[in-house]
């Protein structure tokens, strides 16, 4: 009654890293308002699945396991969840912002009547009065999220509908595993009850998943280029100086526009957020959709030629100067006093 | 009988080129400096049911848009591609509306027409939400079939389509009734058709022929498809506690404008000296080595 509960996503066996990062903030949660911590996992064989879970400090998992749950279709996976939150009444309910949380989440908020913010960038409990009745709520759930291209960033609350519903990015969250010895309780949904035939009315008949290929996401080291690089050879320079130090290349959007790199690198609001250790903005301008993905870094370096790019009001250290002249400068320092 | 397509358009200010003077001195966005266009995914739809028009005999393509009076602009421009008609959906009370309430006005325009197939844009550029879409479905009690990049296949019954999703493909089919939104990496809109746009300039809503100084009186009984109907919550048969801020669960508790925390920088030039200073504070700070 009135917990938080994480959809997790399953792919392939694996509860995937967004849901695992929604189980860390849905935990944290949880200890705020001294309430339980629940997930659903709805797939195919899932025996042995709570292992995945139970660590990130769940208390209740449920599992509706059955042939016709896997692969992701929309309408089962509604039902049972619409099913799930009338009965257990969710206080707060966390869906990955993903291809599948974003086509579901949208469905179960329309049955149930209730708000769903979408990309939520940060999730925290706060109280509110309202202007005309008066009436005061503690322990809103404050859904903070950029709206309008990101050019503004607006606070919504859900004061009378339950439960509160937010999608989140992948890596927007941190990930944090609570207890390796924490144990939760495991309930099965009884899915023949709830399915009937009209929810199987869309057919998958082919189906094509790559596994993440470039995942920036994780990685500590990011030296990132923007359209300032200038060309697909230019970047060979990021790419040589990301091997030397053991990161990954990342881009802003107008460099993937270009077609100087793959769109998994991209790092903004539309792309990955990420938080290394190092980021080297590389001829960015620092447009709000890019530093919304990368201002957490710990250090931030920023080469551009002008001293006054918006990127450089955020970064620690500010190199006035062409791209194509200080990477090489870089690597050749580097190969000199490393090895 | 015709095989009936609803396209859902909105018209949105166009986010993606905020310049310089959209936003005002204070910084809070300035919206009227702001072009509106055709939201570009809802774009898009319109041409995925311009292509199921070319295959299939006897299609009908009526666009709906919900906003305020002027969002007509968003009709006329889809009959000038080869919509067949349109309804603008305006009214006061809708002001306000979240997703909810907005997809309980659609759910109830769209059931008035009672379509084979109603495709929308993935999410619009001002909210970036996509729930819209899902929404619809889920309240007209029909499947969806989410970022739709091809129908690769339709007929009256059933359709054949390419989803394009985060990390791969799926192609899915699915009977009709159906709901699909269509994803930016599908098919873009054809221009407009010059034929078209000649049948179609003079085409006027309710409310803008009330403003008309020239006399339309002849021209609409003439050509009845040029006067372009509007509903209203009547005409829905709305319940007007669904509409607008009641109907609408989520609440702007606060907007802040973004403004970058500025941090305390070291300042260098690209003199070989300046390199080498960084690059041995990050090796000595244990950052890079
Ligand atoms: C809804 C929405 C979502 C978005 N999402 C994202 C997102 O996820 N990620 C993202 O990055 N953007 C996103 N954007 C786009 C964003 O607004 C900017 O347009 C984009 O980040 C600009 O990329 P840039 O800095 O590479 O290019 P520019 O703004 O063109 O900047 C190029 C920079 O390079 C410098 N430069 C030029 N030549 C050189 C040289 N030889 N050496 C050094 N410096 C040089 C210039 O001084 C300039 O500062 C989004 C926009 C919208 C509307």
């Amino acid at each position: 009654m009135n917990n938080i509960v994480v959809y997790c996503e399953i792919e392939d066996g694996q509860v995937a890293e967004v849901s695992l990062e929604l189980l860390t903030k849905g935990r944290k949660l949880a200890n705020e308002i001294d309430r339980k911590l629940e997930a659903v996992v709805i797939g195919h064989n899932l025996n042995g699945i709570e292992e995945q879970v139970f660590p990130y400090g769940v208390d209740v998992l449920h599992v509706a396991d059955n042939s016709r749950l896997y692969p992701f279709l929309t309408l089962p996976h509604t039902e049972i969840l619409v099913n799930l939150f009338q009965k257990e009444k969710p206080d707060v309910a966390l869906f990955g912002a993903t291809s599948v949380g974003r086509d579901l989440a949208p469905r179960i908020a329309s049955s149930l009547k209730c708000g769903l913010t979408a990309d939520c960038t940060s999730l925290i409990f706060g109280d509110h009065t309202e202007n005309k009745t008066k009436k005061e709520y503690k322990n809103l759930l404050y859904q903070i999220r950029p709206a309008f291209g990101g050019n503004i960033i607006a606070t919504i609350i859900n004061p009378e509908t339950r439960p509160q519903m937010a999608t989140v990015r992948e890596g927007v969250m941190k990930k944090e595993v609570f207890n390796t010895s924490h144990k939760g309780e495991i309930k099965h949904i009884k899915v023949d009850t709830i399915l009937r035939d009209e929810h199987m009315a869309v057919e998958i008949l082919e189906r094509h998943i790559e596994k993440q290929k470039v995942n920036i996401k994780n990685s500590q080291i990011i030296i990132s280029g923007g359209y300032g690089v200038g060309s697909k050879e230019n970047f060979d320079l990021l790419f040589e100086l990301a091997e030397l130090l053991g990161g990954e290349v990342g881009a802003s959007r107008a460099a993937v526009d270009a077609g100087f790199v793959d769109h998994a690198r991209q790092v903004g609001q539309t792309g990955v957020t990420v938080r290394p250790k190092l980021y080297i903005a590389c001829g960015i301008s620092g447009a709000v959709q890019h530093t919304a993905g990368m201002n957490e870094s710990s250090k931030i370096i920023s080469i551009n030629n002008d001293p006054k790019a918006p990127i450089n009001q955020i970064a620690d250290f500010n190199i006035t100067g062409n791209v194509e002249d200080i990477i090489p400068k870089m690597i050749k320092f580097y190969k000199k006093n490393i090895k | 009988m015709s095989f009936k397509i609803v396209v859902l358009a909105k018209q949105v200010p166009d986010t993606r080129n905020v310049g310089k003077d959209a936003m005002k001195a204070d910084g809070t966005v300035n919206r009227g400096a702001l072009p509106a266009i055709f939201n570009p995914e809802d774009l898009q739809a319109l041409e995925q049911a311009l292509m199921v028009k070319d295959q299939v005999e006897d299609a009908e393509i009526i666009i709906l848009t919900m906003g305020p009076p002027r969002a007509v602009e968003i009709i006329r421009e889809a009959l000038y591609r080869g919509a067949t008609s349109g309804y603008l959906i305006t009214d006061r009370k809708f002001a306000g509306s979240d997703t909810l309430a907005t997809s309980y006005t659609l759910a109830l325009a769209v059931k008035k027409i009672q379509p084979h197939l109603v495709i929308a844009g993935r999410q619009a550029i001002d909210g970036d939400t996509a729930q819209v879409g899902p929404q619809i479905a889920q309240k007209l009690g029909i499947p969806q079939v989410t970022y739709t990049e091809q129908i690769l296949d339709v007929n009256l019954d059933e359709l054949k389509i390419r989803r394009r999703l985060e990390r791969g493909v799926e192609v899915v089919k699915c009977k009709t009734p159906l709901l699909i939104t269509v994803h930016s990496s599908a098919a873009e809109c054809r221009p407009r058709n010059a034929k078209l746009l000649m049948k179609y300039k003079h085409a006027r809503s309710v409310s803008e022929l009330q403003e008309e100084s020239k006399d339309y009186t002849e021209m609409m009984t003439n050509k009845p498809y040029l006067r372009l109907e509007e509903w209203s919550v009547a005409d829905l048969g709305a319940d007007e506690e669904a509409l607008g801020l009641s109907g609408s669960p989520t609440k702007v508790k606060k907007i802040e404008n973004v403004v970058l925390a500025k941090k305390e920088s070291v300042n260098l030039t690209t003199e070989d000296k300046d390199i080498d200073y960084l690059m041995k504070e990050l090796i000595d700070s244990h950052v890079i080595g």
